[in-house]
């Protein structure tokens, strides 16, 4: 299994457009970064203008901390067409160059072949997400600097104490990658319908752009939808990011405002993911392959 | 006729004399604050802000006379009511150019003060009027409100420890109005639907905010640059 596995890590790395999405992550993240030590005081004024008439704010807002989350809010919806590009090509690549059914004529069972080509693109999927935290984290503390974070909420905002911040990172890179293996899974179920890769990627970023407008649209109809959609699922890594304050509005250190939406976003995650990866196995051994 | 005049010329007299005497407090209170000409002091603040979640933190404090004033915390990003309010006595008595007169007597913290109303007399002055509660006895200020021109009203409650001598509070409470906060859902990428309508109540409470600052570790008189407050 670890050398099938192998194989098809060697293949994915191999082939050039693997490496795309790694370069576009890392120019995304250099040229915000570049704007915001170019003009960071102006996007700070921009953030602070409502809260701006009540109280003064003294410090480096604009530090690595907050530039890493502002990064995750603006890729993290993004990132899953990066990961579809590789996991919908799983299956349908082979397919299309012809390769598929002679794959499955070696010593191996289907069910072997596949989970090894899951755990292949969910390896991708993973040093995506390092690269990513390389990128916006370290190197945006290693330029901006750390201290304080300051988030701004829609009715509220949270300031964390330096020593409180960086474990709440590891805990939504964690939850990232969980959302975004879920994507993986999706493209790697898409990828089996077809014989060709352009089908389900197209279609595996389709089904994200229109599950996260639907998240997004505040219109009462599609409230209802929205617990079933795993894209509203996907954004709760902010939840870290989210402190509890006690009687006397102190907020409390090292707390999470709603641990048990992480964990229930978390589990309706982990049940895509099995769900996906299970009924891809489970038609992929009934399929009759022939190309 | 002559006593009606009598009477009139009497009474406002008896009132100069009410507002002498309350200058004549307002300046001992001055004086006894002039004798710090610098401070630093390290201190615990903590912000009750409905819309604010802050843990307490830990925070230093620098004053030079006349009102240079700076707050930095560690971990460095503070938040303190707008309007460039140091939390600090000093600044708001740095002026002479005021008129003080006597609106009775009230008991803070178990002391009895007279209350006074400083009336500035520049036309230009940010501040409209500001009414203080001195402990005469212990030449304090124990509390302070003052209404400003541009940031409304806001209130000053102040305890004394070991440094009452210098007129320096050992913890102050600072009072004042907020106003709404709320940035568009699409901004701030939420997507969930959760707030409950807020009652009278807790709105009323809501435009309501605290900073509490507990001081300790003054280090009064050992001169602080000015280059430090820029």
């Amino acid at each position: 299994m670890w050398t099938l596995t192998q194989i098809e890590l060697y293949k994915i790395f191999r082939r050039p457009r693997t490496y795309i999405a790694f370069i576009a992550i890392a120019a995304l993240i250099t040229i915000i970064q570049f704007g915001l030590k170019v003009d960071g005081k102006s996007y700070a004024d921009f953030l602070m203008k409502d809260i701006g008439g009540t109280m003064e704010i003294d410090g480096n807002i604009i530090n690595g901390y907050l530039i890493c989350y502002i990064m995750l809010q603006l890729l993290l919806v993004h990132v899953p067409l990066l990961v579809a590009l590789i996991a919908a090509d799983m299956i349908s690549g082979e397919a299309n160059m012809g390769t598929l059914r002679l794959l499955i004529s070696k010593p191996f069972s289907r069910t072997e072949l596949l989970l090894a080509k899951f755990f292949a693109s969910t390896v991708y999927t993973l040093l995506l997400l390092v690269w990513l935290a390389i990128l916006a984290l370290f190197l945006s503390m290693w330029i901006f600097g750390t201290g304080d974070m300051f988030l701004m909420k829609s009715s509220y905002v949270v300031l964390l104490s330096e020593n409180d911040v960086f474990w709440r990172y590891a805990g939504a890179f964690v939850f990232a990658a969980l959302a975004m293996v879920t994507v993986a899974a999706l493209g790697f179920f898409l990828s089996i319908f077809a014989e060709n890769s352009i089908g389900p990627i197209v279609a595996t970023m389709s089904v994200i752009v229109f599950f996260t407008i639907l998240s997004t649209l505040n219109i009462p109809i599609f409230n209802a939808l929205k617990p079933y959609l795993f894209t509203t699922h996907m954004i709760s890594w902010k939840e870290f990011f989210d402190i509890q304050v006690n009687d006397a509005n102190e907020a409390i250190v090292g707390s999470i405002q709603n641990p048990q939406k992480i964990v229930n976003s978390a589990l309706v995650l982990i049940v895509h993911i099995f769900g996906f990866v299970g009924g891809s196995i489970w038609i992929f051994n009934k399929k009759d392959v022939l190309s | 006729m002559r006593i009606f005049f009598f009477v009139v010329a009497l009474m406002i007299s008896y009132t100069s004399v009410q507002a002498q005497d309350m200058t004549a407090l307002v300046t001992k209170v001055k004086a006894k604050l002039d004798q710090v000409n610098d401070y630093e002091a390290d201190g615990n603040m903590k912000t009750d802000v409905s819309f604010i979640k802050a843990p307490i933190g830990k925070v230093k404090v620098y004053f030079k006379k006349p009102n240079k004033f700076r707050l930095k915390k560690e971990g460095g990003i503070s938040l303190l009511p707008k309007g460039g309010v140091s939390v600090n006595m000093s600044t708001i008595i740095t002026t002479s150019d005021f008129v003080a007169l006597a609106a009775g007597e009230a008991m803070i913290d178990g002391f009895k003060t007279k209350i006074v109303k400083l009336l500035p007399t520049n036309e230009a002055s940010e501040i409209v009027i500001t009414t203080l509660y001195i402990d005469e006895p212990n030449l304090l200020v124990r509390k302070a409100i003052t209404t400003t021109k541009e940031n409304g009203t806001y209130e000053m409650q102040m305890s004394y420890g070991a440094y009452a001598n210098y007129g320096l509070p050992q913890k102050v409470v600072f009072s004042f109005n907020t106003k709404d906060y709320k940035l568009p859902k699409g901004i701030t990428l939420e997507f969930d639907d959760n707030e409950k309508p807020l009652s009278e109540a807790q709105k009323l409470k809501n435009k309501k905010g605290r900073v509490e600052i507990t001081y300790s570790n003054y280090i009064v008189n050992k001169g602080i640059a000015d280059s430090f407050f820029k």
